[in-house]
């Protein structure tokens, strides 16, 4: 099927960023299905943010019936094909499975699901069956990320109109724009898209929404606005010299300050294909090892994280720091940068100091300066929340950059708006998104949608 | 016979020879190929005899055939392969010269294994003493009369055409016993409502000693893209006969059923999906002098009788049983008939919590397949009592459903996150770990057939202060209803 979007392929790139994880063949995928105990109310469901029926797909994959295990594990979830590649299944599904206390490894579950995916997208069978009535109930949907699309998706199979508003060229968000390209290619993202668009889903890409007559007009077109949004621009360091040595153009350039999200996103668009020299990644979150990975295999040598805890304080995931290190990313613990300077050879000198933790204050190490000579600095410190934007929703209950919302809803305090997502969530994962764009799909619905009885929770 | 309790506290290499089977046939071991594939010339019989095998029934000799393709098919079962395999080859295609002629070398060169000569051929008398004789000459040490293949000879009046017709079977058996000087072993039918009829009839033909079973008629299954059943000779099929692991059950009761019937019994080498040592352990339990194997050496090759020697050789040894003879039987008559067994015994259903991993299956197996008396109700507080009383399985899945999960994404939500599954008495969450209402457990056993661990359920003894009584005492006599008694 072709995708009504697309982005530039760059074959360095391609061959760079192969995918990560090898699929399942038909005999392998058998095998490891048979493995499955078939546990009733199982614990990998319940794990799932999204209650995808595991055993029952899997059970599926066993059987031969690959059309009914994806359609199963799509009535759950509409990006099951990303999630199976980008979940951390390790503390979700997989993590849940009972084979961790019968001395075997847990079922792969990712890979059957992605397996099971992979021929639904192979048969170019269009998405869920939309409701064959319409109903009078126009949504609009701000941003188009894992949450709208999974929002948009559950609207139409209730068949209300839907629109998704976003201001960047391309749907889809951070699946899109942020993921390891190794782990979820952009192509692959855009088709999962194309397929929500098929359901009758309107997309009016670069429009962003961003004053109070923007949200005044959409308020007369449509009767609820879903808000996901994501988060803001990645935090600054604010340290001296940060600022002037900011890249002048972040798609392109890769000298200088680059943030780590300015880098996914250039590579996966095709705009930034090699990088040389030495690279400082500033943080140890899981996006800041996506860029520490995505620097090396762009040419970056050596590239080092620099963190301000230790090695067990890290929020990222086991298996992303066990990635970043088989990669060959290097680690600096317990350093902060204080400056950036630059070098006559136009290079960045980047100064940093040791640092310790004193009655919960991080507190420089006197004496302790060091510095390091760069081609580029990522920060990679965390998204700011978008305060600017959600100030203009009015009658919206705003704690600490984060939208309030009834988790059960996805209503916030004003009944014509929901979100979901990052935006309401302070930032976690795709399935995360996917569950709540769906809950406030359902909330919307249940709301807003007139002579129609009560939606009961859909048993996937 | 020592006593099978006493767990051998002295080591020793028990004797696994079969001395006068069926009269006068000796061999190193129990042992047998099965008349197939693995017997059907010599210097195959003379490699698996190399390998350990104590004895070989050759691929059956007689009329003239030919054979199509494809002839095998088979059934996996949740990947693993040939749970189930059926076939639809004929005797053997080659001439009954070119057989007897490397019957003879193989016994010159194997004077210690037995090589039983099995036969077919049309009925008539002439035909099976020329066949009898013919083979004695060639040196075999018994006879095995095929009475039993369902497929393709029995169109011809021969195989299981004579197996299903008690007076066939004796008639046939006279005929040869009138010109055998070696044991004649009649190779039963297991297509035919009550196998002790021609066994009984080969026994009055004057049979040495009987084989059970032969294969079972079957389908496979069928090609859902082409409709075609397996296996598929150029569109077509045709019933087969099925054998492996799935029949040992099966190839048990009709042991057990001929071995119990004093017109029936006689020595048997038992066959039917019999793979490893613990299989013709249990064949030897229920009677049998010897084993006869096929499908696992066409699965495996004839390597596997080496673990089949050996285990049954350390199993003996664990249960002080010195020789075949020690066990040969032990257990024909711990099966009785319905009627006899005690209705004032009782057991219950034990989930042992530190064993049990939550995948709760004994719960929705007991709801929905047995006697809705194990659940989910040790964090929301035990009730016991009958259905009514409590959630339906459908109950907790939807609260499941409903439920909130969230990705732990911080260092912090995950320690918490460990530290809640964690937190209980046991290595399962509290919530996942069934519970049996011991007031409601009929004792059934289902719970424990499914759960996946080992020991985990196990059925406890509880004492009902009543003595031990049978349906036959309780109604005096009165016809019971389960199984009609064939006599």
């Amino acid at each position: 099927m072709s995708s009504g979007y697309s982005v530039k392929e760059s074959p360095t790139i391609r061959e760079r960023f192969a995918e990560l994880h090898q699929p399942l063949t038909a005999q392998s995928a058998r095998v490891e299905s048979n493995r499955c105990l078939n546990c009733f109310d199982a614990p990998c469901m319940v794990a799932c943010p999204t209650h995808i029926d595991v055993a029952g797909f899997i059970k599926r994959i066993a059987s031969g019936n690959l059309r009914g295990s994806a359609r199963r594990i799509l009535e759950a979830n509409v990006l099951a094909g990303s999630c199976s590649r980008v979940c951390p299944v390790e503390v979700l599904c997989e993590g849940a499975c009972v084979m961790h206390r019968h001395h075997q490894p847990p079922i792969s579950i990712a890979l059957l699901q992605r397996y099971a995916m992979d021929a639904f997208h192979a048969s170019g069978e269009p998405l869920l069956p939309v409701a064959p009535a319409p109903i009078d109930l126009r949504v609009a949907c701000i941003g188009s990320g894992p949450a709208s699309l999974a929002c948009a998706a559950e609207l139409r199979k209730h068949g209300a109109h839907v629109t998704v508003f976003d201001s960047r060229a391309l749907p889809g968000g951070l699946n899109t724009y942020g993921v390891a390209e190794y782990k979820l290619p952009t192509a692959d993202s855009l088709r999962e898209v194309e397929l929500i668009r098929n359901m009758g889903v309107e997309f009016r890409l670069r429009s962003a929404i961003e004053s109070a007559v923007d949200l005044e007009a959409l308020e007369a077109e449509f009767d609820c606005i879903f808000l996901g949004v994501g988060l803001g621009a990645m935090q600054r360091l604010g340290i001296a010299g940060e600022s002037d040595s900011e890249s002048y153009m972040p798609m392109h350039e890769t000298r200088g300050v680059l943030n780590a999200l300015q880098l996914i996103a250039s590579y996966k668009t095709g705009h930034i294909t090699h990088m040389k020299g030495p690279v400082v990644v500033i943080g140890a979150g899981n996006t800041a090892i996506d860029a520490a990975i995505a620097a090396k295999r762009l040419g970056a040598d050596p590239v080092t994280m620099l963190y301000r805890r230790g090695p067990m304080d890290i929020s990222a995931f086991d298996f992303e720091f066990k990635h970043a290190r088989e990669e060959g990313v290097q680690f600096l613990w317990r350093h902060l940068p204080v400056e950036i300077r630059h070098a006559e050879d136009g290079s960045l000198l980047l100064d940093i100091q040791a640092v310790r933790l004193l009655r919960g204050k991080f507190e420089l190490v006197e004496d302790s300066r060091i510095t390091l000579a760069c081609n580029t600095v990522i920060p990679a410190i965390g998204q700011s929340p978008l305060t600017k934007l959600l100030s203009e929703f009015r009658q919206i209950t705003i704690e600490r950059g984060l939208i309030v919302v009834d988790p059960a809803s996805g209503r916030t305090a004003n009944p014509r708006f929901y979100a979901g997502g990052d935006c309401a969530n302070g930032g976690r994962e795709v399935v995360d998104a996917v569950a709540d764009g769906k809950r406030a799909a359902i909330g919307i619905v249940q709301a807003h949608a007139t002579a129609i009885p009560a939606i009961e929770v859909v048993h996937a | 016979m020592p006593s099978s309790s006493s767990a051998a506290t002295e080591f020793f290499e028990p004797d696994l020879c079969v001395r006068n089977f069926a009269g006068s046939i000796d061999c190193p071991n129990p042992f047998w190929l099965a008349s197939a594939p693995p017997t059907n010339c010599g210097e195959q019989i003379m490699r698996a005899f190399d390998a350990g095998w104590g004895g070989a029934v050759w691929k059956t000799i007689g009329a003239p055939v030919t054979n199509v393709t494809s002839r095998y098919s088979s059934i996996d079962w949740q990947g693993q392969r040939m749970m189930g395999f059926n076939n639809i080859e004929l005797i053997s295609d080659r001439p009954i010269e070119t057989n007897l002629r490397e019957m003879a070398e193989v016994k010159k060169r194997y004077p210690a294994h037995a090589v039983i000569a099995s036969l077919m051929v049309e009925s008539t008398r002439e035909a099976w003493h020329d066949i009898v004789g013919r083979s004695e000459d060639a040196g075999a040490d018994g006879l095995e009369l095929n009475f039993g293949c369902p497929h393709g000879m029995s169109e011809r009046g021969m195989g299981s055409a004579v197996g299903q017709v008690p007076e066939y079977a004796q008639m046939i058996t006279e005929w040869v016993k009138e010109k055998a000087r070696t044991p004649v072993l009649v190779k039963l039918t297991p297509n035919i409502s009550d196998i002790r009829t021609v066994a009984r009839a080969a026994r009055r033909g004057g049979a040495d000693g009987l084989s059970a079973i032969n294969t079972i008629n079957s389908i496979t299954g069928i090609d859902l893209d082409t409709l075609i059943p397996r296996p598929n000779v150029d569109g077509r099929s045709s019933h087969g006969g099925y054998c492996g692991p799935a029949v040992k059950p099966i190839a048990l009761n009709m042991v057990q059923q001929v071995m119990a019937d004093a017109e029936s019994a006689l020595p048997m080498s038992g066959i039917g999906g019999i793979a490893t040592w613990t299989d013709a352990a249990e064949f030897i339990l229920l009677g049998c002098g010897t084993v006869q194997v096929c499908t696992a050496a066409m699965h495996y090759g004839y390597r596997i009788v080496e673990d089949m020697a050996d285990g049954l050789r350390n199993w003996m040894s664990d249960k002080g049983f010195r020789t075949l003879e020690d066990f040969r039987g032990l257990s024909v008559n711990r099966v009785t008939e319905w009627k006899h067994l005690n209705l004032n015994y009782k057991i219950v259903a034990h989930i042992n919590e530190q064993k049990c991993i939550g995948c709760d299956l004994c719960h929705i197996a007991c709801w929905d397949g047995a006697h809705q008396c194990i659940h989910l109700d040790r964090v929301s507080g035990p009730v016991d009592g009958h259905v009514e009383l409590h959630p339906i399985p459908a109950t907790h899945e939807r609260a499941s459903q409903r439920s909130i999960a969230v990705t732990p994404v911080t260092r912090q939500e995950r320690n918490a996150a460990v530290s809640a599954e964690v937190r209980g008495p046991h290595p399962t969450p509290l919530a996942r770990i069934p519970r049996v209402d011991e007031t409601e457990c009929v004792g059934c056993n289902l719970c424990s057939c499914v759960c996946p661990v080992d020991n985990c359920i196990t059925m406890i003894e509880v004492s009902t202060g009543l003595a031990p009584e049978t349906w036959e005492e309780r109604t005096g006599g009165a016809a019971c209803s389960v199984e009609p008694q064939i006599l």
